[in-house]
């Protein structure tokens, strides 16, 4: 088997760019089981030896508080990898070993790799790697991962450590009160084995002093009494700490770790050429960027150049994708005989996985648009800059990505919405975002209010799309609020974070990000989303019309052929052999037989009309109509909000259908908002009932699965459809039945 | 020099921190970012909307909402 190495280090180290440099293009991406943090792992060969290695996530410490930190720990206390490769950030040398003592208190092997000499130099800060190896009593390799330098050297030194012994001593006082303590406490859980084939006991007794949840949790479930033994000791030590000194263990213990970095630093290790913190290039930057004034107006420009970037750009591969289906679709029926396996691949598998492929290019333009502005540092100040507003509703600076990405400015998707959400370092705040960021308008929810808008509100159609777009934040930020103080209620996340200097973005780090999320995106599209579009279809399909209905069409059919002339149904067949007649608009067809086919057409709506309507969808919605009436909903709305659940716009050509127009283009809903104006039970307060639930009501299947891929766990996928659909009905009853008092 | 909370510091001033009195999460958060005892820090700036604040310290720099900064308690050493 070959040796696992673990590569750790704090978030913008460089880490993951040597990972990209070790491993290539040999890097697979995984989950921790159980949990949402994503796990790159990957192999590295050179001459003669092969390691596995695996990318830890970033942290800063080692505490139980955060999943990152807790799942990197648990993977080094569980796979007790062969050794940790420590990317330090060498112009951030003091906090950056913060952690690497950290690794040293649990006693695994540690290679340092000094990343980052170069910008170390140009900071003017000169380090001694040898003199720092030998003071921590670890290797240290000096490194650029950015160019690849001290690659080779790195694995050469680790490849060495490994047949070394690997034994860690680690010499730190934590002062003499907690140093008594953990003498006591080690020599206890040493007498009695406790917890001690999983960890050292040193390092057991420093968490308990620590307080450290996880440790104390599985201590309890071992032993309550011997666990309840420790935390005594603890206690006292506590309350001696807080009486002479007033202060705890766990900030005793941390300011001992910086005192012992700063006592190693100043022996010669590091050495400022100049003022260490006088401005730099990037400071220099930041006077600008986040200025009161010029910031906000610089980040709305860059918010909106993501916003083209992913929607424009990307709109030309989405219509060769969306092209490429519709030539799919046209090639199958022009060789199948009309028949279910036909509907069933047209309708249900090519528009279906058609539908969701169609979002690729979209994702990828969105991530490698984020991706930029994550890796130049600049997200984190976007973060810094909202972070006052987003608080207000319990989200955090950081959700604004999400939000626009979603359809914050009217056009966006919800599914790399949901998907931006991961730059979210805070659970609770990014669970709160990902469930509120499908009230955005989409670009599907859009066809729905042109059509609605231009049906009954056209005198201040630009008006009243603002309000729309106005009324999906409101609802959004309110509900995350709402979310915030009920099921996802607790403290806010502190917002101690870094701002990392600004960085070019290097291409290959780029494509790898895009790359790794497009594929998941794509895999899912392959099981899940598959599987929901087949079922969508046999709902708006079966059953089919009773032989009996079907008939009565197929008379009527045969009353018109009949009664028209000879020579015009001929002329109409020759038409239909050379399949023109539906697509070419009735080119070339004399007067007489157009009007023949448009009845011919006529009767094929109705029947439509009356497949839906018996099918179980149209069985739902006309089972519903008696509640949904309360918001003004007939049965046909109900059908095509059934089909919206597929896709937003699915709700304009379901209309159609239901209102025999046959399947209706959502670019071209003319002809459908004259019949809505004219038809009964339809009126501009019934509009706007519905213009409201659509902008809140379930979010399309795509997103929900993804949903519940980012949140881990499918109740809450669950949750998002069956708590936006009360919550927009709830809303559409309110405006209905309030503007049928006023007298709308 | 004067000791005061971190929250009443301006922008360019410098000091020594003196206590942070938090623990749980927000004392772990805030200590495992370097904010000790002895750390010297200078205000760098403040959001658009005077919150969060962007503190410098050993070279790298940080921010943190003012409630947070309200469990540090600092002394001054360089007035800007």
């Amino acid at each position: 088997m070959e040796t696992t190495i673990a590569l750790a280090g704090n978030p913008n180290s460089g880490k993951t760019t040597l990972f990209n440099e070790l491993t290539g293009a040999r890097q697979h991406v995984g989950n921790y089981p159980g949990v949402t943090v994503e796990k790159k792992y990957g192999t590295y060969k050179d001459n003669g030896s092969r390691f596995s290695i695996v990318d830890l996530p970033g942290t800063y410490s080692l505490t139980a508080y955060s999943l990152e930190e807790v799942v990197a720990r648990d993977f080094l206390v569980n796979e007790k990898p062969g050794m940790v490769v420590n990317i330090v950030d060498a112009s951030n040398l003091e906090r950056n070993l913060y952690l690497t003592l950290q690794f040293m208190e649990m006693g695994i092997p540690v290679c340092i790799a000094l990343n980052m000499m170069d910008v170390a130099e140009t900071r003017g800060i000169d380090i001694d790697a040898d003199k720092l190896s030998k003071l921590l009593g670890v290797p240290v390799v000096p490194t650029v991962a950015r160019s690849g330098k001290g690659k080779v050297e790195l694995m050469n030194e680790v490849v060495g450590s490994l047949h070394g012994n690997g034994s860690i001593h680690l010499d730190i006082s934590y002062g003499n009160d907690i140093d008594k303590a953990l003498d006591e406490i080690e020599e206890k859980i040493k007498a009695e084995n406790f917890l001690t084939t999983t960890y050292p006991a040193r390092w057991i007794a420093l968490k308990y002093l620590e307080q450290d949840k996880q440790v104390m949790e599985r201590g309890r479930e071992v032993s309550p009494e011997f666990s309840r033994e420790i935390e005594q000791i603890v206690i006292n030590a506590s309350d001696h700490l807080n009486k002479t000194l007033d202060t705890y263990p766990e900030a005793m213990i941390a300011d001992h770790r910086y005192g012992y970095i700063n006592s190693i630093l100043k022996q010669g290790v590091l050495t400022h050429r100049q003022d260490r913190n006088r401005l730099q290039t990037s400071d220099k930057i930041d006077k600008v960027v986040t200025n009161r004034f010029l910031g906000p107006i610089i980040m709305i420009a860059v918010l909106i150049m993501l916003y083209q970037f992913t929607f424009a750009y990307s709109e030309m591969p989405v219509g060769w994708v969306e092209g490429f289906f519709e030539w799919l679709g046209g090639f199958t029926d022009a060789r199948l005989s009309d028949g279910l396996l036909k509907s069933l691949i047209i309708s249900g598998l090519i528009d279906g996985v058609g539908g969701v492929l169609g979002f690729v290019p979209l994702i990828m333009f969105m991530f490698f648009g984020i991706s930029v502005l994550e890796d130049s540092g600049y997200l984190a100040r976007v973060a810094y800059m909202l972070d006052r507003i987003f608080r207000m509703f319990g989200l955090h600076g950081s959700s604004v990505m999400a939000f626009i990405v979603s359809g914050g400015i009217a056009g966006g998707c919800a599914v790399p919405g949901v998907m931006a959400s991961r730059t979210l370092r805070s659970p609770r705040e990014r669970l709160a975002t990902l469930l509120t960021v499908p009230f955005m308008n989409c670009g599907a929810k859009l066809p729905v209010f042109v059509l609605l808008v231009a049906a009954f509100f056209a005198e201040n159609e630009a008006m009243i799309m603002v309000i729309i777009t106005l009324i999906a934040w409101l609802g959004a930020l309110l509900v995350a609020k709402l979310l915030r103080s009920t099921v996802i209620k607790g403290e806010s996340t502190p917002f101690v974070m870094e701002l990392p200097p600004y960085r070019l973005p290097t291409f290959k780090g780029l494509l790898i990000h895009t790359w790794e999320r497009t594929w998941q995106y794509i895999k899912k599209a392959g099981t899940v989303i598959l599987l929901i579009a087949i079922i969508l279809w046999a709902m708006m399909t079966f059953p089919g019309l009773p032989d009996s209905e079907v008939q009565v069409f197929e008379k009527e059919r045969a009353t018109l052929l009949s009664s028209a002339a000879g020579p015009v149904v001929d002329e109409l067949e020759h038409a239909h052999e050379h399949g023109e007649a539906h697509e070419e608009e009735h080119a070339g067809l004399s007067p007489a037989a157009t009007e023949l086919e448009d009845k011919l057409l006529a009767i094929d709506y109705h029947e439509s009309e009356a497949a839906l309507r018996h099918s179980i969808a149209g069985r739902i919605g006309t089972a519903l109509e008696g509640v949904t009436k309360l918001a003004g909903f007939d049965w046909r709305t109900n059908i095509a909000l059934v089909g919206g659940f597929a896709a937003k716009e699915v709700v304009v050509s379901t209309l159609g259908t239901a209102y025999s127009l046959g399947e209706v283009d959502p670019e071209e809903t003319g002809s459908l908002s004259d019949t809505l104006v004219n038809a009964p039970g339809w009126s501009p307060l019934v509009a706007l009932s519905l213009i409201i639930f659509t902008i809140f009501y379930a979010p399309c299947f795509v997103a929900v699965v993804c949903i519940a891929r980012e949140a881990g766990s499918r109740k809450w996928g669950a949750f998002s459809m069956v708590f936006n659909t009360a919550l927009a009905f709830i809303l559409a009853v309110l405006v209905f039945q309030i503007g049928s008092i006023l007298g709308y | 020099m004067s000791i005061m909370n971190l929250r009443q510091m301006a922008v360019d001033q410098t000091g020594t921190i003196t206590a942070v009195k938090a623990n749980g999460e927000m004392g772990r958060r805030i200590r495992d970012m370097g904010l000790v005892k002895g750390t010297e820090i200078r205000v760098q700036g403040r959001a658009p909307l005077n919150d969060p604040v962007s503190l410098r310290l050993m070279g790298f720099t940080l921010t943190l909402r003012n409630n947070e900064a309200d469990y540090i308690d600092v002394e001054v050493t360089q007035n800007p």
